[in-house]
């Protein structure tokens, strides 16, 4: 160690001088203590200013935003429909492979044949969250849920697949 | 753990490992697992009784080498990885570089999104100090002030859950603006905070700043004089403290800084009490901000249209923000791809932290945590 250690004096403030300073600080110190000591007392007897939620019992009327990012699903509407066209921009947007799209390719009514999505996969314990894949669509097949609560026992069940079982695309969904 | 041990046992004795050769020299670990170092910081103390010879900060422990992850990244994605550097100033993070990505790609930002992101910012910053308020006070025995902080910023997150879709790593600003616009709740939402926080400041000081213990506690302890502000690199609250005028809004605006009336809070003292004073003013003069921009947010886009994929030129490109700890800039190498050649963060905390062992010497041990307190350390900032 050739720096040399600089030994400062720890210091604390100096009394005002004298009998009469010293009552003086003791008098300023015991000020400033009950003064702390009556916001403590004000909070303890006015119980309407205390704001704490009583999480778990409130879940049923726990109300999130809509734009709250909990986990990315798919709507599907009564007919079983969704409007993933397999495009793979969502794959793309997501910066840690949180979404994988398995595409098959189906032949529609008039014989010609047309890319679908058979599986979106999506691992709900890569994803941060971040939004890219929402704002990526350009069919608004994925949204953000409000579900918050994601812990489970296994971890195989945070891997998803996104498109219920025997869903098809939307009519005039491009 | 056995290498630890073997350092305790001749560090003493040997003069490379911090100890003097004397007796009678003690090295104890403060962390990486303690409540007072807010994170896994590892400080191997050098103590001759109680007084603190040298602090050696061990690093590394939340390292998550971000700056290599961001090189495999595009320039939109990169983002997102930032908000987990300083967790506390997100919105700051994710600006510094959308700023960057924005200057190499010279797009022009609309006016909306600029009062967005600044509004946004000064909203961050409030609600870090207010962390930092309260954690600061727990950490010197006074545990009531953390639960008045955590209700101020409580309001802050309902906003920023609202607007964003998170409460703390938002990825809200994105390359060209913002990523969505405002919600329509979010004008009358900052008012009440405001009314809530102007109602509310005047118990941070009769609970803290005017408390006999605390004001012994913090005056006169741990001071840094404005020379070694400047050649250790301190900047924000830390430097300001010792009188150093850094504030990057002031010196480099960005945005619309340049057009708005705040002041830059300086103080001349240097000890730990004008570090706590700075940032309580600037939570007074962030608020002052956020009243002259609320009511006047322009109409128009909330994003610039950027190409679908962005390309930078080749080049390297700098940029600068006054996060709430002090100045982040962020350095972009570009070879003209997709994705960065090279990025480097030049983080606020590293250079607060590396003053900790200059004031911190010559001071009792129970000083130690005012010190880090002030100097408001986010460790994974520091790590990254």
């Amino acid at each position: 160690m050739s720096k040399e250690i600089n030994h400062k004096e720890p210091s604390s403030i100096p009394p005002s001088g004298g009998w009469g300073g010293y009552i003086k600080d003791v008098y300023r110190g015991v000020k400033s203590l009950l003064v702390g000591m009556k916001r403590t007392m004000y909070y303890f007897t006015h119980h309407k200013e205390i704001i704490t939620q009583q999480y778990p019992d409130n879940r049923e009327t726990l109300d999130l935003p809509d734009r709250f990012k909990g986990e990315v699903v798919m709507p599907h509407d009564e007919k079983n429909e969704h409007r993933c066209t397999g495009c793979q921009a969502c794959e793309l947007a997501c910066p840690n492979g949180t979404i994988k799209v398995i595409t098959q390719s189906v032949i529609l009514a008039d014989g010609r044949k047309k890319k679908a999505i058979d599986k979106l996969v999506y691992h709900l314990e890569l994803c941060t969250m971040c939004n890219l894949c929402i704002v990526a669509c350009p069919s608004d097949a994925i949204v953000m849920a409000q579900t918050f609560e994601h812990s489970v026992f296994d971890r195989n069940e945070l891997t998803k697949i996104l498109n219920n079982p025997g869903s098809k695309i939307m009519e005039g969904v491009e | 753990m056995y290498r630890q041990t073997e350092i305790i046992n001749d560090a003493s004795q040997n003069p490379s490992l911090g100890g003097s050769g004397e007796t009678g020299d003690l090295i104890i670990n403060v962390g990486p697992q303690h409540p007072a170092t807010h994170g896994v910081l590892h400080l191997v103390i050098t103590l001759n009784g109680e007084t603190i010879k040298k602090v050696e900060p061990h690093l590394g422990f939340i390292h998550r080498s971000i700056e290599k992850m961001c090189e495999s990244l595009s320039y939109r994605q990169f983002i997102y990885v930032t908000s987990r550097m300083d967790y506390l100033s997100s919105h700051i993070n994710n600006h510094a570089c959308a700023l960057c990505v924005e200057k190499g790609l010279q797009v022009e930002i609309p006016p909306r999104a600029q009062v967005i992101r600044v509004l946004m910012d000064e909203l961050t910053r409030i609600a870090s100090h207010e962390l930092w308020w309260g954690a600061m006070a727990m950490d010197l025995g006074a545990f009531t002030p953390f639960f008045h902080a955590f209700r101020e910023r409580e309001s802050i997150n309902d906003i920023m859950e609202e607007t964003c879709g998170a409460r703390l790593t938002m990825n809200y600003i994105v390359p060209g603006g913002v990523m969505q616009d405002l919600h329509p709740n979010f004008q009358n939402k900052v008012k009440a905070f405001m009314q809530l926080y102007k109602r509310k400041i005047h118990e941070y000081d009769e609970l803290v700043t005017g408390n006999i213990i605390f004001q012994n506690r913090m005056k006169n302890i741990g001071y840094l004089s404005p020379e070694d502000a400047i050649s250790y690199g301190c900047s924000g609250p830390t430097a300001r403290g010792s009188g150093v005028s850094c504030d990057i809004r002031k010196i480099y605006p960005y945005e619309i800084y340049d057009k708005l009336e705040f002041d830059e809070v300086l103080e001349t003292a240097g000890d730990s009490f004008a570090r706590y004073m700075i940032r309580i003013r600037e939570m007074q003069q962030s608020i002052r901000i956020i009243e002259q921009l609320i009511d006047n947010i322009p109409e128009g886009d909330f994003q610039a249209k950027t190409k679908a994929v962005l390309k930078l030129p080749k080049g390297d490109f700098y940029s600068r923000v006054e996060t709430a700890r002090g100045e982040l800039g962020v350095y972009i190498v570009s070879e003209g791809g997709t994705t960065p050649y090279r990025i480097k963060f030049r983080s606020p905390g590293f250079s607060n932290l590396s003053v900790l062992d200059h004031i911190a010497r010559g001071s009792k041990l129970g000083d130690l945590v005012a010190m880090m307190g002030t100097l408001d350390l986010v460790i994974p900032d520091i790590d990254r």
